[in-house]
């Protein structure tokens, strides 16, 4: 086979801008479609039940170990700057507005981004390119509402709970290492970490959710729904829906917190 | 081979009471990028009639039959199913055309995470208004139709190429839809398996009266199912006396470059001058 065989064919810019003008427009249908589709019947309880499983309890043990760590390695990490101040008493408000407002929303979301992103994208693309979608809808059925909504639905409902378990297992990771490593008393801690939260926090931190929920299964229906190529290009799918939605909630993180802080005013 | 027994019941041929076309094109035109796919075409698919098209690979065969059922719009042209212009409705709108088609793709298309059951009953189920023992009398008479009910519980990669074909086609007749819609229904397949779906489609044409668009590479294919007829009593598929075959509803399409270059029976194809399609079918 020669060389020349392997040479990618070059695009100009303005076919590359083109391309994704088309890519953002059809994301936004997607979006609409499957926001639109929650006032249409049929709504699909059972499609969304089965998904909610699968995502929620699914990625339970993930955000157990990830929450309950990310919340030890705060306390731990914070300690000595603490202690440098003779602050360490502070560790309990530190972890504990640090996982509630940040951390436990964002590392959630990644987490389930990472699997299950990548599950819609590569499920959805199998269905694409072996033409089980357009049997879907030769058979009379729309794969938005059959299949992607249920799926938002799920992971927008699933999310939130998932990350108040997440908020939860941290401040018992941060609790362990300060009773155990530091030698704190472990009833101030859960009083500290209780009192310091304010309303503010808590809205914060499940307003993110709801909003990453619906970037991960959006994102990862698209690179589904749009897959072309074969298996080759359901692998890519899978890597986009992964890449752009943990970029995509990191974005929305900033973009969010900026908007609640000037709605809603600095703690 | 002998054919299974019948146990479906006589489909509505109301639609072609009412004196409506399965289906007609005029003037389609579509192209992908800079490349013209379909070019201008026109043809009619009479109620009752089955035809075939013909074309090489790229030719634009599987791009009519997504065309038919609104999977795709094309740039220009006007494309009417069942009396309705398909090119001028909203994709919701087609959702309930569609459950008038049945449609067997290429590669059968089934739902891999579903087992048999449960794809042939899927368009059932998506009624909702179907009773449970409905929904099953019917995928069994509907499996029993292909001969394949012991794989009623059996999930499509467990079944062979030929097995999953006919599932397909058990899916697509289900509901008794008015027209079918094949995509290469034996291709890849053995002969006596494609001898096997073959005859379904001519069963499906002769007892139940349904318009049928076939996408094919196999002329011999077309050839047998103008040459032969479903007999009801002995059930099974039987040649047609020496010179009657244009009796049976059954037509053949050709395109070449995008252009039907050829629409008509079995007769007016054996009679045709053109060079192209002589060598084609020789």
């Amino acid at each position: 086979m020669a060389a020349g065989d392997f040479q990618v064919p070059l695009i100009s810019p303005a076919e590359f801008a083109k391309e994704k003008v088309k890519a953002l427009q059809d994301y936004a249908l997607l979006v609409g479609q499957s926001l639109a589709n929650l006032f249409r019947r049929p709504l699909y309880v059972t499609d969304m039940i089965q998904q909610a499983d699968l995502i929620g309890v699914g990625s339970l043990p993930i955000v157990i170990l990830t929450g309950g760590f990310t919340g030890a390695v705060l306390a731990l990490n914070s300690a000595s700057t603490l202690s440098r101040f003779g602050s360490l008493t502070l560790i309990a408000q530190l972890v504990s507005v640090g996982m509630v407002t940040e951390l436990g929303p964002v590392i959630t979301g990644l987490m389930v981004a990472g699997r299950n992103s990548s599950g819609m994208a590569s499920e959805l693309g199998s269905m694409t390119v072996t033409e089980q979608i357009d049997a879907m809808r030769a058979l009379g059925t729309d794969p938005t509402k059959k299949l992607v909504t249920p799926r938002v639905v799920a992971t927008v409902v699933m999310l939130f709970f998932l990350t108040i378990i997440s908020d939860l297992l941290g401040l018992v990771g941060g609790n362990m290492v300060s009773s155990l490593l530091l030698g704190l008393d472990s009833r101030q801690y859960w009083t500290s970490a209780w009192q310091s939260l304010v309303w503010r926090d808590v809205t914060t931190g499940l307003i993110k959710p709801v909003l990453f929920g619906f970037v991960i299964s959006t994102v990862g229906c698209y690179f589904g729904m749009s897959t072309r190529g074969g298996t080759q290009g359901v692998g890519r799918s899978t890597t986009q829906a992964v890449v752009v939605a943990s970029v995509l909630i990191l974005v929305v993180d900033f973009f969010v917190t900026k908007l609640l802080i000037t709605l809603l005013g600095y703690r | 081979m002998s054919a299974p027994t019948l146990p479906l019941e006589k489909p509505a041929i109301a639609a072609k009471e009412r004196g409506r076309e399965a289906i007609r094109f005029e003037n389609v035109t579509l192209a992908f990028d800079d490349k013209v796919v379909l070019d201008e075409i026109s043809f009619r698919l009479p109620h009752g009639e089955t035809k075939a098209i013909f074309g090489v690979a790229g030719s634009g065969k599987s791009t009519i039959l997504k065309l038919a059922l609104g999977l795709m719009k094309p740039d220009s042209g006007r494309i009417y199913v069942l009396g309705e212009e398909v090119t001028q409705m909203s994709e919701e709108a087609l959702f309930d055309l569609r459950r008038q088609i049945g449609m067997v793709f290429q590669e059968s298309a089934l739902f891999d995470s579903r087992t048999v059951r449960e794809n042939v009953a899927f368009r059932l189920i998506e009624e909702g208004s179907v009773s449970e023992d409905e929904i099953e009398r019917r995928v069994r008479e509907a499996l029993s139709f292909v001969e394949l009910e012991r794989t009623v519980d059996m999930f499509p990669s467990e079944l062979s190429g030929g097995m999953r074909r006919r599932v397909a086609i058990a899916r697509a007749i289900v509901t008794q839809p008015e027209i079918l819609l094949y995509d290469s229904p034996t291709g890849g397949l053995d002969p006596v398996t494609s001898t096997t779906i073959v005859e379904l489609i001519v069963k499906q044409r002769d007892v139940y009266k349904t318009s049928s668009l076939m996408v094919t590479h196999r002329l011999q294919d077309a050839f047998i199912m103008a040459t032969h007829y479903f007999e009801r009593q002995a059930n099974k598929m039987i040649p047609l006396p020496k010179g009657v075959h244009c009796e049976v509803p059954m037509a053949f399409l050709i395109l070449r470059d995008g252009k039907v270059i050829f629409d008509g029976d079995l007769d007016e194809l054996g009679r045709t001058r053109d060079e192209y399609i002589r060598e084609y079918i020789a």
